[in-house]
C-alpha cells in the first residue's frame, strides 16, 4: 500500500501536467487551475499519508518502491527506484504542502494570463520532477529530477517571452545551473565507475567502510559540491538567481525560494556521509556558505526592487544552510530549509499580492504607507520578515537559525577558532538580515502613501497567505535550544535510532542569537522607520550603491571575463574551417582546370589558325606557280633536274 | 516465407508503382492528385507489417542472428545475395520506417512537382538503407551503400533549395570518395582471404575469420573507416553535411539526418569493430579523440549559426561524436550507449528537421533573425520544436541523455579527462538548443506575422508518437538495449556473446 502511494505521489502532478498541456486552449482558466491544484493536492495528501505511515512504523524504517531497471550492462546498473526515509519525508512535505498553497494562490494570480495552461503545465511538471529528485534513491534517477526542475525553471523564468530580457534571464539561469549539472554528472560518472551502481545506500556504505580511496572521495565530493552550489546559487554561481525574478511571482516563490534552489542542500544532506569523509570539501563548503551569506545580505541591503531584495535574501539564507552543512550540522540545515521554505514563500506571495495591487510596481521607493491601505498583507509580510530576521521566540526562523548557530559553534574542524569565526560570521549575517528586511518593511509599509492602490486581495490568494503566516510563525517550535526548552522533535525525527546529539552551547550564545536580530530591527527603525527617515536613500545616490544594487559587481565581471569573450570567439570562428578549406580547394581546382583548358584551347587555336594560314598561303604559292607559261614550266623542269643531279652527285 | 528479401524489394516495387501513378496520363486517369503519396503510404504500411512479422517470428533471443537469407548471385566470384538480421539491424530498420512514415505524414504530401518521381526516389533511398542494414555479403553491402547514394543525390539536386547543385555535388563526391576506399578494402580483404584459404568469397562470416597481419588489418580497417567516417560524419570530413542538410528538401533532410548518418555508425560497429577487433582496439585512442573533437567542434559551430537547418545540422555532428566515442570505447556499455544515441538522435533530430522544414515552408526563410517568435501563431508547432530541442540538449528522461550517459560512463572507464571534455559538449549543446528555442519558438513575435496554419491534429499525432518513443527511450532504455544488441560474426565463440553482454 505504502509503496504504491510513493509513485502515485509523483504521478498525480505529472498527470495533471500532461492533462493541462494537452488541453491547452480548450480548458478555461479556472479549470486549468483546478486540475493543477487537484494534482498537487493529491500529491500532498499522499505525502501526508506516507508521512504518518512512516512515523507510525519502526524507527529507521523506509518505504521502498522499485519501479524498473533503467539499464543493466556489464559493469553498471541503474534503476528507477524511490525510497522514502525521514530526510525525504521532510522534503516531500515541504514540496507538496508549500507547493499546494502556492498553486492555490497562483490559480487566482495567473487567472487573467492567456498562457495559463503553459504556466500550470510547467508548475505541476516541476512539482513532479522535484518529487522525483527528492524520492530517488538512485543518483541517476535523482539526476533526472535534478535536470527536470532546471528545465521547468527555465521555462517559467522565460514565461513572458515577449520581452527578450526575460528569456535572456531564463537562459542565464539554465546555463549556469547546467555548468553545475555537468560537474555533478562527472561526479556521478566517477562514483559509478568506482561502485558500479549509483544506489545511494551502497555508495554511502562503501564510503563508511573506507573502501573508496580518499582521492576519489574528495574528487567526487567536489564535483557534487559544484553541482549543488550552482543549483543553490552560491558564490561563484550566485548571479543567476536575482535575474530569475523575471518569472511570475508564484514561480519565484515555489522554484526560486522554497524548493528547487534548496535541492543542493538536500543533495548534500543526503550524501552527508560522503562529505564527512572529505573534510577539505566540507571546509570549502562552510567558507563558501559564510561568504555568500555576507555578500548576499550586503547586496540585499542596497536593492530597490522588492523581488530582488527577496532573491538576494534567498541566496543569503541558502548560504546559512551551506554553512551548517559545512560544519556537519545537516539536521540544522534541513530544519532551516523547512522553515525558510515557509517564510520565504510567504514573503514572495505577499510581495506578489502587493505588486499586483500596485499595478506591477516593484520599486520599494515608489511604495510607502501601505500599512493603512493593505493591513492584511502588511501583517503577512511582517510575519514573514520577522521569521526571516529570526525575531526571538515568536518566529520559526529563530529556532532554525539558533540550531544552525549552535551547530556551527560546536563544530570541530580545523581549529576551534575558525568554528568560532564562522559563528561570528553567522551572527553578523543575522544582524544584516534583520537590517535589510526591516529596511524593506519600513520603506514599504511606513511613511506616507504614494501611488494608487487598486482592489482587494482575492480570497483564493488570502487563504494560502494565512496558512503560510501560521507556518512561518509557529512552524519552528518542534525544535528548541536547551536553554529555552528541551524540545528536539526534529532531530529525533531525522535520527530516530537514539543519541540525539544535543548541541552543547553556552547560554550566552543563544542570548546573542536572540539579541542580534532585535538590534538589526532597532537600527533599521532608526534609519528608515521614523518620519522623516534618517536615510533618504534614493536610486543612483552613491557610486557604491549603484555598483552593488543590481548585484552588478560579479555580473559585469562575468560578462567581461566569460560571456563577451566567448561570444566574440564564437563569432570569430563562425566559419567552418574544413568547409572553407574544401571550398577553397574546390575553387582552386576549378580555376586551375579552367586555366588549363583555356591554355590548351589557346594553343590548339593558334596551331589551327596557323595551319589554316599556312595552307592558304601555300596554295597561293602553288597557284602562283601554275601560271600557264611554258617558259616557266621548262625553267622549273631544268631547275629540278639540276637539283636532283646535285643531290645524287653530292650524296 | 523469408521476410528479408521482401523488406528490401517492397520499397523499390512500391516506388516504381508510385512513379507510374505520378505520370500525368495516369494521374488524369486516377483523378487523385496525390496518388503517388497514397501508394507510398501503402507501401510503407505493408513494409511495416512485414517488419512486424520479422520481429515477432523471433520473440526471444534464441540465437543472436534472427533471420537468414541466401541466394547465389555471381557464383564464380563468390558473390551471393546474403541477408542477415540481428537486433541492431532490426532496430535501425524500425527507426527508418518510423521516420519515413513521419516524413510522409508531415512533409511529402505537398510535393506537387513530379510527385511520382519524388516518392520513387524516397523509397529507393529507403530500400538502399534497409539493404545496407541487412547485407552480409560485402559486395552486396557495397552495392546497397552506393544505391542509397544516387537517389539521395537526385533528391537534393532537383528538389532542394537555392544552392542545391553545389550541395548535392559535395555530398556525392565526399560519400563516393569514402565508398571507393571501402571498395578497395573489401577487395583487399577478399584477396587476403583467397590467399589464405583459396576460396573466393565475399561472405561476411567467412571473411571475419581471415587471418591478417596487424599492418594489413589496420590498413583494411582504415579503408572501411574512411567510408563510415564520411557518412557518420567525423569532424574533418563532415564538410558535406551542413550544406546537404540545409539545401535538401525537408523529407530528404530527415532521411539524411535520421537514417543515412546511422549507416555510418552501423558500419563502424559491424565492419570496423567486429571485423577487425584488434586493429580497432589499436585505433581506438585516435577515434575517441576524433569523437571528442566532433562533439566540441559541432556544438561550437552550432552556437554561431543563424540558419535553423544549419544549426540543427551542426548539432547532429556533435551528437554523432558521441556515437563515435561510444563505439570505440571498447566496452559493451559504450557500444550500447552509441546505439541508444543513434536511435534517439534519429528521432529527435529527424523531428527537428521536420519542424524546421514546416517553418521554412510557411515563412519562406530559414534565417532565425527573420522568423521571430512563433508560439502565439503556432503553439503546436512551437511546442513540438521546444520538446525536440530540449531532447537534443540531452535532458535526462529523454532518449539522448540515456545514450550520452552510457557513452560518457564507458569513456570515463578508459580516460576520465576525455569524458570531462566530452561532457563540456553538454553545456555547449544547452547553448545552441536554447538559442534555437528563444529565437524562433519562445521569442518576441516577428514583425510581419500573417496568420499561419498550425500543425493539424493528424501531424501532431505523428510527432506525438516520436515524442513518446523518446520519453520511453529515456526512462526505460533497457528493453531497447536488449532488443538492439549487435551480434558478432562469430556465432559460436564466447567472444560473440560478449558483444551484447547482458
Amino acid at each position: 500500500m505504502m509503496s504504491l502511494l510513493l509513485p502515485l505521489a509523483v504521478l498525480c502532478p505529472l498527470a495533471a501536467s500532461i492533462i493541462v498541456f494537452l488541453s491547452a486552449g480548450r480548458l478555461s482558466a479556472r479549470a486549468v487551475g483546478g486540475v493543477a491544484c487537484g494534482g498537487v493536492g493529491l500529491a500532498a495528501l499522499s505525502a501526508i499519508m506516507l508521512a504518518t505511515g512512516l512515523l507510525a512504523g519502526p524507527p529507521g524504517g523506509v518505504v521502498h518502491a522499485q519501479l524498473w531497471e533503467w539499464v543493466r550492462v556489464s559493469g553498471f546498473s541503474a534503476d528507477i527506484v524511490f525510497t522514502l526515509d525521514r530526510i525525504s519525508m521532510v522534503m516531500i512535505l515541504v514540496v507538496t504542502v508549500v507547493g499546494l498553497l502556492i498553486h492555490v494562490y497562483a490559480a487566482r494570480y495567473m487567472a487573467d494570463d492567456p498562457g495559463i495552461a503553459r504556466f500550470f503545465g510547467c508548475m505541476t511538471l516541476f512539482v513532479a520532477a522535484m518529487l522525483v529528485l527528492v524520492l530517488a534513491s538512485d543518483l541517476l534517477c535523482l539526476f533526472i529530477g535534478w535536470e527536470g526542475v532546471g528545465l521547468c525553471s527555465y521555462l517559467l523564468i522565460g514565461f513572458w517571452h515577449d520581452d527578450p530580457a526575460n528569456t535572456a534571464a531564463a537562459r542565464k539561469a539554465f546555463f549556469m545551473t547546467r555548468i553545475g549539472d555537468t560537474a555533478l554528472l562527472c561526479g556521478l560518472l566517477l562514483l559509478a565507475t568506482q561502485a558500479g551502481s549509483l544506489r545511494i545506500e551502497p555508495i554511502l556504505a562503501a564510503t563508511m567502510a573506507g573502501l573508496v580511496p580518499s582521492f576519489t572521495l574528495i574528487a567526487a565530493a567536489s564535483f557534487v559540491l559544484v553541482g549543488a552550489l550552482a543549483k543553490s546559487a552560491q558564490i561563484p554561481f550566485q548571479t543567476w538567481l536575482p535575474d530569475a525574478m523575471a518569472g511570475p511571482t508564484p514561480t519565484s516563490a515555489l522554484i526560486h525560494a522554497a524548493t528547487m534552489v534548496t535541492a543542493g542542500i538536500y543533495l548534500i544532506a543526503r550524501l552527508h556521509v560522503l562529505f564527512a569523509a572529505a573534510p577539505v570539501v566540507m571546509a570549502v563548503m562552510a567558507v563558501t556558505g559564510a561568504l555568500t551569506l555576507l555578500v548576499a545580505a550586503c547586496t540585499a541591503l542596497v536593492q530597490s526592487d522588492l523581488k530582488r531584495i527577496l532573491a538576494w535574501s534567498t541566496i543569503s539564507q541558502l548560504g546559512y544552510m551551506f554553512l551548517a552543512l559545512g560544519c556537519g550540522a545537516w539536521q540544522a540545515a534541513l530544519f532551516h530549509l523547512m522553515t525558510h521554505a515557509c517564510f520565504k514563500a510567504l514573503l514572495f506571495l505577499a510581495a506578489g499580492a502587493i505588486i499586483m495591487r500596485l499595478g506591477h510596481e516593484q520599486d520599494i521607493f515608489r511604495m510607502g504607507g501601505l500599512r493603512r491601505t493593505m493591513p492584511g498583507l502588511g501583517v503577512a509580510f511582517v510575519a514573514g520578515a520577522s521569521a526571516l530576521a529570526g525575531l526571538p521566540v515568536v518566529t520559526a526562523g529563530f529556532y532554525s537559525k539558533e540550531m544552525i548557530l549552535a551547530g556551527v559553534w560546536g563544530s570541530r574542524f580545523m581549529t576551534p577558532l575558525s568554528a568560532h569565526v564562522l559563528w561570528a560570521t553567522g551572527l553578523l549575517g543575522a544582524f544584516l538580515t534583520a537590517l535589510y528586511i526591516f529596511r524593506c518593511v519600513f520603506i514599504v509599509f511606513a511613511g506616507e502613501g504614494k501611488g494608487a492602490v487598486s482592489g482587494g486581495t482575492p480570497r483564493l490568494m488570502a487563504v494560502p497567505l494565512a496558512c503560510l503566516t501560521f507556518l512561518a510563525l509557529f512552524g519552528g517550535i518542534i525544535e528548541m535550544p536547551d536553554v529555552i526548552a528541551p524540545v528536539h522533535l526534529f532531530t529525533a525525527l531525522l535520527s530516530p535510532s537514539g543519541h540525539p546529539s544535543p548541541m552543547h552551547e553556552p547560554g550566552w550564545t543563544v542570548l546573542a542569537g536572540a539579541i542580534v536580530p532585535l538590534a538589526g530591527l532597532a537600527v533599521a527603525w532608526v534609519l528608515w522607520g521614523r518620519t522623516p527617515a534618517v536615510m533618504r536613500e534614493m536610486p543612483q545616490q552613491a557610486a557604491i550603491i549603484r555598483l552593488a544594487r543590481p548585484g552588478h559587481g560579479m555580473d559585469v565581471l562575468y560578462d567581461h571575463i566569460f560571456v563577451q569573450p566567448l561570444r566574440l570567439l564564437v563569432w570569430l570562428t563562425r566559419r567552418d574551417v574544413p568547409d572553407r578549406l574544401v571550398a577553397q580547394a574546390g575553387w582552386l581546382t576549378r580555376s586551375a582546370s579552367i586555366a588549363l583548358a583555356k591554355t590548351r584551347k589557346d594553343i590548339l587555336d593558334t596551331v589551327a589558325r596557323r595551319t589554316a594560314i599556312m595552307t592558304a598561303e601555300g596554295s597561293l604559292l602553288l597557284g602562283w606557280m601554275q601560271n600557264g607559261r611554258v617558259r616557266w614550266y621548262a625553267g622549273w623542269v631544268a631547275g629540278g633536274l639540276c637539283v636532283a643531279l646535285a643531290v645524287v652527285m653530292l650524296s | 516465407m523469408n521476410p528479408l528479401p521482401a523488406l528490401v524489394l517492397l520499397p523499390i516495387a512500391g516506388g516504381g508503382v508510385a512513379w507510374l501513378a505520378g505520370r500525368s496520363r495516369m494521374a488524369a486517369a486516377l483523378r487523385v492528385h496525390d496518388a503517388p503519396w497514397r501508394i507510398a503510404l501503402m507501401t510503407l504500411v505493408l513494409e511495416t507489417l512485414v517488419l512486424l512479422v520479422a520481429t515477432l517470428r523471433h520473440p526471444a533471443h534464441a540465437e543472436p542472428w534472427m533471420a537468414h537469407f541466401s541466394m547465389p548471385w555471381v557464383p564464380t566470384m563468390g558473390i551471393a545475395v546474403r541477408l542477415d538480421m540481428d537486433g541492431l539491424s532490426l532496430a535501425l530498420i524500425w527507426l527508418s520506417l518510423i521516420l519515413c512514415l513521419a516524413c510522409l505524414f508531415l512533409a511529402t504530401r505537398q510535393v506537387m512537382a513530379n510527385g511520382g518521381v519524388f516518392h520513387f526516389l524516397l523509397l529507393a533511398t529507403l530500400a538502399g538503407v534497409i539493404g545496407t542494414f541487412l547485407a552480409t555479403d560485402l559486395f552486396l553491402f557495397f552495392f546497397f551503400w552506393e544505391l542509397m547514394l544516387v537517389p539521395m543525390f537526385v533528391l537534393i539536386a532537383v528538389w532542394g533549395h537555392e544552392d542545391r547543385q553545389r550541395a548535392a555535388l559535395k555530398f556525392f563526391l565526399f560519400t563516393q570518395g569514402g565508398g571507393l576506399l571501402m571498395l578497395l578494402s573489401i577487395l583487399g580483404l577478399v584477396m587476403m582471404h583467397y590467399r589464405a584459404d583459396g576460396v573466393l568469397t565475399f561472405d561476411y562470416f567467412a571473411l571475419a575469420a581471415t587471418p591478417l597481419s596487424p599492418t594489413v588489418s589496420m590498413l583494411l580497417m582504415l579503408g572501411f573507416f574512411a567510408a563510415f567516417a564520411v557518412k557518420l560524419p567525423v569532424v574533418p570530413v563532415h564538410v558535406w553535411l551542413p550544406d546537404a542538410h540545409t539545401q535538401a528538401p525537408t523529407a530528404a533532410s530527415v532521411l539524411l539526418a535520421g537514417i543515412l548518418l546511422k549507416t555510418g555508425g552501423y558500419g563502424m560497429i559491424r565492419f570496423n569493430v567486429m571485423l577487425f577487433p584488434d586493429a580497432a582496439a589499436r585505433f581506438a585512442p585516435l577515434a575517441m579523440g576524433l569523437g571528442v573533437a566532433g562533439i566540441l567542434y559541432g556544438a561550437w559551430l552550432s552556437c554561431s549559426q543563424d540558419d535553423v537547418k544549419r544549426l540543427i545540422a551542426y548539432g547532429s555532428i556533435s551528437h554523432m561524436g558521441f556515437v563515435l566515442l561510444g563505439i570505440f570505447s571498447s566496452s559493451p556499455m559504450g557500444m550500447e550507449g552509441a546505439i541508444v544515441q543513434m536511435l534517439a538522435h534519429g528521432l529527435s533530430t529527424g523531428a527537428l528537421f521536420l519542424v524546421a522544414g514546416s517553418i521554412e515552408e510557411r515563412m519562406h526563410t530559414r534565417d532565425m533573425r527573420r522568423i521571430g517568435g512563433l508560439w502565439a501563431a503556432m503553439p503546436r508547432l512551437s511546442s513540438a520544436g521546444v520538446f525536440f530541442a530540449v531532447a537534443s540538449l540531452g535532458m535526462p528522461g529523454l532518449g539522448n541523455f540515456a545514450g550520452e550517459f552510457l557513452v560518457l560512463l564507458a569513456t570515463w572507464h578508459v580516460s576520465p579527462p576525455v569524458a570531462v571534455l566530452a561532457s563540456v559538449g553538454l553545456v555547449l549543446s544547452a547553448i545552441y538548443a536554447l538559442r534555437l528555442v528563444n529565437s524562433i519558438f519562445l521569442a518576441p513575435q516577428g514583425g510581419s506575422l500573417q496568420p499561419m496554419a498550425d500543425f493539424p491534429a493528424r501531424q501532431m499525432m505523428a510527432l506525438g508518437c516520436i515524442m513518446a518513443f523518446l520519453v520511453v527511450l529515456g526512462l526505460y532504455p533497457q528493453p531497447f538495449m536488449t532488443f538492439s544488441a549487435p551480434s558478432s560474426p562469430f556465432p559460436t565463440t564466447a567472444a560473440g556473446r560478449e558483444g551484447h553482454a547482458s
